[in-house]
């Protein structure tokens, strides 16, 4: 059988953007997570660090992502999440991107991130077989 | 309106739209892309290839710059191997991208190979074809250099920049897998290091011999052989004027009317193969399958060209039949 008609009975992968933004420049976590994303079969793509929220924003739309991953740990989530949020909701892409929130957010700040349209918050100790079936079965259906 | 028209009009996530689905082989992309196709064809395509850690994504980043302050809108489609176990890929090119991130003239994409060749070219082909309808005037596909499938996709490109790490061996590894041939300027990146003289040297003596090997005929460009320290962004004006020399050759030698014929010539062939496989593909299922047919040949019931010539024969009368009767109008 063809490599192209195989493509189209099997799924697509899932393409995800794992993004450090802002000042914070601990990429650990993020690496770990781009490697078990692509041991999952996703595509990942990784930002680097030290990226705007409207960097982003513009990878997360140019490459089309299903998921974006913002790793975060220097407590400026406040500013920085809502920021990328407004910025996909401009493109009209919020609603067909599943945004996470992985590092550390104080329990107090969750309902509010949560509330603004994030759809998940790993913090430490989330298990990654937890998060990849939660990317499975949360990932938004494409039409196609 | 419809996806494509988004695109034309401008919109960046349309163009990401419709590049997922040439990516995706989704239902109607061909549609799509012939329908860009009339819209494309002002486009620079630049090529740029080299083994890992040469530096491609760097230097990328920086001629991308240098486009843009000429200027010119800018595409970048980065293509990267994906794990042949589980099809996951990670696709690192976004964290070299420091000078443009954030300017919505220069649009990158990532695309993985998905493990395969054809299907890869195929869909890079397509992607280019889709940045060239949105209006971006230069793109640029950069693919790690380690086979058949840089040959492949730099068919794609106009000029083609093959960049060579200082140190490369005696050999020149790289420039035995025929990188030599498809290269229209070289670029030995990283030139602060140790060996980058004796690299460009060896490059040198390399194109010479080539020359000597008597291609007297052979339409007259020679390849730049260019030194870059991509970090630093050293090298890269000359590299950007070199690129547009080899432009303007193309162009004033006729060399480039003939190479978009190719190009074009080889995108039929590769899609009617394609098609071909899949429709006899699809008449074997239907006969039990390819087992079956084995099983036969194996017992000695019949033979290999016997199963083909079954398979092949109704086709081949139908579009014979199809072909004659379409003298009376059908």
């Amino acid at each position: 059988m063809s490599a192209d008609r195989r493509r189209e009975t099997e799924e697509r992968p899932i393409r995800c953007l794992v993004a450090k933004v802002g000042l914070d420049g601990h990429d650990r976590g993020a690496h770990v997570i781009s490697r078990a994303f692509r041991d999952a079969g996703f595509e990942v793509i990784y930002s680097g660090l030290h990226r705007a929220p409207e960097e982003v924003v513009q990878a997360a739309v140019q490459e089309d992502v299903d998921v974006l991953g913002v790793s975060i740990l220097s407590g400026a989530h406040e500013t920085l999440v809502p920021q990328i949020l407004d910025g996909l909701r401009e493109y009209g892409a919020l609603a067909d991107t599943l945004v996470l929130v992985g590092g550390i957010v104080p329990e107090g700040d969750q309902a509010e991130l949560l509330g603004q349209g994030v759809d998940e918050i790993f913090g430490p100790g989330a298990s990654m077989t937890e998060t990849i079936e939660y990317v499975r079965e949360h990932a938004p259906e494409r039409e196609r | 309106m419809s996806l494509v028209d988004d695109l034309l009009a401008g919109d960046q996530r349309a163009l990401a739209r419709v590049i997922t689905r040439i990516e995706d082989r989704a239902p109607g992309y061909r549609e799509d892309v012939a329908a860009l196709h009339r819209h494309a064809g002002g486009a620079h395509v630049i090529g740029v290839t080299g083994p890992p850690g040469a530096g491609k994504s760097t230097l990328v980043d920086r001629i991308a710059a240098a486009y843009r302050e000429r200027g010119r809108t800018v595409g970048v489609i980065a293509v990267d191997p994906a794990s042949p176990f589980t099809g996951g890929a990670v696709l690192g090119d976004r964290i070299r991208l420091g000078a443009n991130a954030g300017d919505p003239g220069v649009f990158v994409r990532s695309m993985s190979a998905r493990g395969t060749l054809g299907g890869l070219s195929t869909a890079t082909t397509d992607a280019v074809t889709a940045l060239d309808a949105f209006g971006t005037d230069v793109v640029i596909v950069e693919t790690v250099g380690a086979g058949q499938n840089e040959v492949e996709v730099v068919g794609a490109a106009d000029t083609v920049a093959v960049l060579v790490p200082p140190g490369s061996g005696d050999d020149v590894q790289m420039l035995k897998a025929g990188v030599l041939e498809i290269a229209d300027l070289f670029a030995v990146n990283k030139a602060d290091l140790d060996g980058a003289d004796r690299t460009v040297r060896q490059l040198r003596e390399m194109l010479q011999q080539r020359r000597s090997e008597g291609e007297d005929d052979a339409p007259a460009w020679d390849p730049p052989i260019l030194e870059t320290v991509a970090d630093r962004g050293e090298g890269v004006e000359a590299f950007v004027d070199a690129v547009a020399d080899h432009l303007d050759w193309l162009e004033s030698s006729g060399r480039r009317e003939e190479q978009v014929r190719e190009r074009y010539a080889a995108a039929v062939r590769t899609l009617l193969r394609e098609d071909t496989r899949d429709l006899l593909a699809e008449e074997l299922a239907a006969r039990g399958g390819l087992e079956e047919q084995v099983d036969r040949v194996v017992a000695r019931e019949t033979d290999p060209y016997s199963v083909a010539e079954a398979v092949l024969a109704p086709l081949r009368e139908c579009v014979r039949e199809r072909r004659e009767g379409s003298g009376d109008g059908e």
